[in-house]
């Protein structure tokens, strides 16, 4: 059948005019660019790449930040530099990895609560998304990656398996109230299947709030990650990730500082960026939703 | 107003049985011996099956699962690996320490949080306000253990203005044991050295902890602040010439701190997973420590139970949070007592 509502193509300079009124948006997008571009163009830009795996340099190890190792070197003479380079890959490989399994899941879950609110489906997704939420997510998350063997996948599907019902809640709370609108009455009226109803006549409406959610959420996800790999139920040496890079930096307190501080201030900063960006795109749906 | 308070415990007693399934069967369902961990990788096959009938392992997961709540029902929680002692027993021992800091967090972001809130929202727009709104947002950004780490490098070591490691000094005797709160135990037995000494170790992983909840806090009842402001019950109090102060503390405070108080709960629930972490830094003999090291360890066991009590004192928080919300918002009430 044909669409019951005309909708209009996004208007990107419309919404870029949005996104850029609040100049702190566009500093967020331009470390969260600066933090991708490094992240991928790390083994040619990174100033030792050989530094980012098993290395060991023992005449230049707990050197302080000097000309040739800006932000020093660490515990076996490896550049803390080019490892933090090298961490921002399993940061950004870590957010990409869980929100693209978990936003999918939990969307369509979120939609079909909506749905069917009311009915036995809606009451079981959502207690279930109550059960996985009377935790913090990081402890069920640190419970599950001890019982496994430590590593990044390991650490990404505990994560995964954790997060899916922030989305679920979110969608649910905006498509069941969505269920009773005109439009999607309408649209029930003239015959459209759930599935169009669902997908074609509810997501859409939910996809600013989503979107948002995502660009935060990329930044609690990092540092969940990191949080893991802090406590050794994540990456495992010698996977340069900040995390670890923080934990092992910890033991040589307070001489060394650097090797535990400077990957400490990057986890910040790409924190930072993600909220900063979130809040712009915030702004950039703000009035389409009104 | 009690049906409320029944119908909400009810559904966290749910929630927590909900919980209590889904970790079980994350412990017993992923890979890995429950029997053989407990035994170690060179202990004989026999014994390891011997274990293995004791607890239950070779039957149906739901009868497992049965086992361990009766069990769990009379205070007995299995043996941990860690200290070789019942999980109850450690449980008792450590839980008071980390009662204790997440208290005393919670304490500094309501303290700090709502004031800081208030005079940014009521001084809208000055160079306090503006303070305030930068320090927000890097401290929402900056993760506890981050914060830990810096103030244990800058007040700790560079500084040394406060011890950074345990709970007390090794030459302060501590105060007999009353509640498991040093600072109140201390009180108790009128130690004032003791009661000044732990209160100096609570200060920095308090404070870590704290920081980016107060940020949060004080960023939410600025805006709420600004918002109701704008409303036009204040401007009618305003024409009626009510003082300043009155206005702010009677007529402003108590809506405006609606918003802030149902964000508690996300705040109690960052205050118990960093803990994990704080913990880990300071040395602080709480139960989230004791829950890392059984991690560390597959110490079963202990991990459920760690898990079960973050899930408790989270369900004890975000009923009390209601609760405010509820004496702080009238409508909320009409809307429960029509229901």
């Amino acid at each position: 059948m044909k669409q019951a509502v005309i909708r209009k193509g996004p208007d990107f300079r419309k919404s870029w005019h949005k996104f850029s009124k609040n100049y702190l948006s566009a500093v967020g997008l331009g470390v969260v660019a600066l933090v991708a571009v490094v992240a991928i163009f790390a083994p040619y830009i990174a100033p030792y790449p050989t530094h980012a795996g098993f290395f060991v340099d023992y005449p230049e190890a707990h050197e302080s930040p000097n000309w040739l190792h800006i932000f020093g070197t660490d515990q076996f003479g490896r550049d803390v530099l080019t490892r933090i380079m090298f961490g921002f890959r399993y940061s950004l490989m870590m957010a990409v990895v869980v929100l693209s399994l978990v936003v999918p899941a939990g969307v369509v879950l979120g939609l079909v609560a909506g749905y069917y609110k009311g009915s036995k489906v809606e009451m079981v997704i959502m207690r279930a998304a109550d059960i996985f939420l009377a935790v913090p997510p990081l402890v069920l998350a640190l419970s599950i990656c001890s019982v496994l063997t430590p590593s990044v996948f390991n650490a990404m599907m505990a994560v995964s398996l954790m997060w899916w019902p922030w989305y679920t809640r979110l969608v649910y709370s905006i498509s069941s109230s969505l269920r009773n609108e005109a439009f999607v009455q309408a649209a029930e009226i003239a015959g459209a299947s759930p599935f169009h109803m669902i997908f074609r006549e509810i997501l859409p409406n939910c996809l600013g709030p989503i979107l948002t959610k995502m660009t935060l959420d990329a930044g609690w996800v990092i540092l969940i990650g990191a949080s893991l790999s802090f406590v050794g139920l994540g990456a495992q040496p010698p996977t340069p990730d900040l995390g670890t890079m923080v934990s092992d930096g910890a033991s040589f307190l307070p001489e060394q500082w650097w090797i535990s501080i400077f990957p400490a201030l990057t986890i910040v900063l790409i924190i930072l960026g993600f909220n900063l960006l979130g809040d712009g795109v915030r702004d950039m749906f703000a009035a389409e939703s009104v | 107003m009690s049906t409320f308070i029944l119908k909400r415990l009810s559904y966290t007693v749910f929630v927590l049985f909900g919980l209590s399934i889904l970790i079980f069967v994350i412990a017993r369902v992923l890979p890995g011996d429950p029997a053989r961990l407990a035994l170690g990788p060179r202990a004989p096959d026999w014994a390891v099956e011997n274990l293995r009938q004791q607890l239950h392992l070779n039957e149906p997961l739901y009868i497992q699962y049965f086992y361990w709540v009766r069990d769990a029902v009379s205070g007995r929680l299995g043996e941990s690996l860690v200290t070789r002692r019942d999980v109850m027993t450690d449980v008792l021992e450590f839980l008071p320490a980390t009662l204790e800091l997440i208290t005393l967090s919670a304490i500094l972001v309501v303290v700090l949080a709502i004031p800081i809130g208030m005079l940014a929202g009521r001084r809208a727009n000055s160079w306090f306000d503006n303070v305030v709104r930068v320090l927000s947002y890097v401290g929402v950004a900056v993760p506890a253990f981050v914060v830990a780490i810096i103030f244990l490098l800058v007040f700790g070591f560079m500084l040394n203005i406060a011890p950074s490691i345990g709970r007390l000094s090794p030459s302060i005797v501590a105060p007999p044991t009353v509640t498991g709160f040093l600072t109140i135990d201390s009180l108790i037995s009128g130690n004032m050295p003791a009661f000044y000494d732990a209160i100096v170790h609570l200060i920095l992983p308090g404070l870590a902890l704290a920081l980016g909840p107060i940020a949060q806090e004080a960023r939410i009842t600025r805006s709420s602040v600004v918002e109701n402001l704008n409303k036009d019950y204040i401007l009618s109090t305003v024409s009626h010439g009510v003082p300043e102060r009155l206005l702010t503390l009677k007529y402003l405070m108590r809506p405006s701190l609606i918003p802030t108080v149902s964000v508690m709960g996300l705040d109690i629930s960052s205050l118990i997973a960093n803990a994990f972490l704080v913990e880990l830094i300071y040395n602080w003999p709480g139960i989230s420590r004791y829950g890392i090291t059984a991690m560390l360890r597959k110490d079963l066991n202990a991990i459920v139970a760690v898990v079960m009590i973050a899930g408790i004192i989270f369900a004890i928080a975000n009923i009390v949070v209601d609760l405010i919300v509820a004496y702080l918002d009238p409508r909320i009430r009409y809307v429960e007592r029509a229901a």
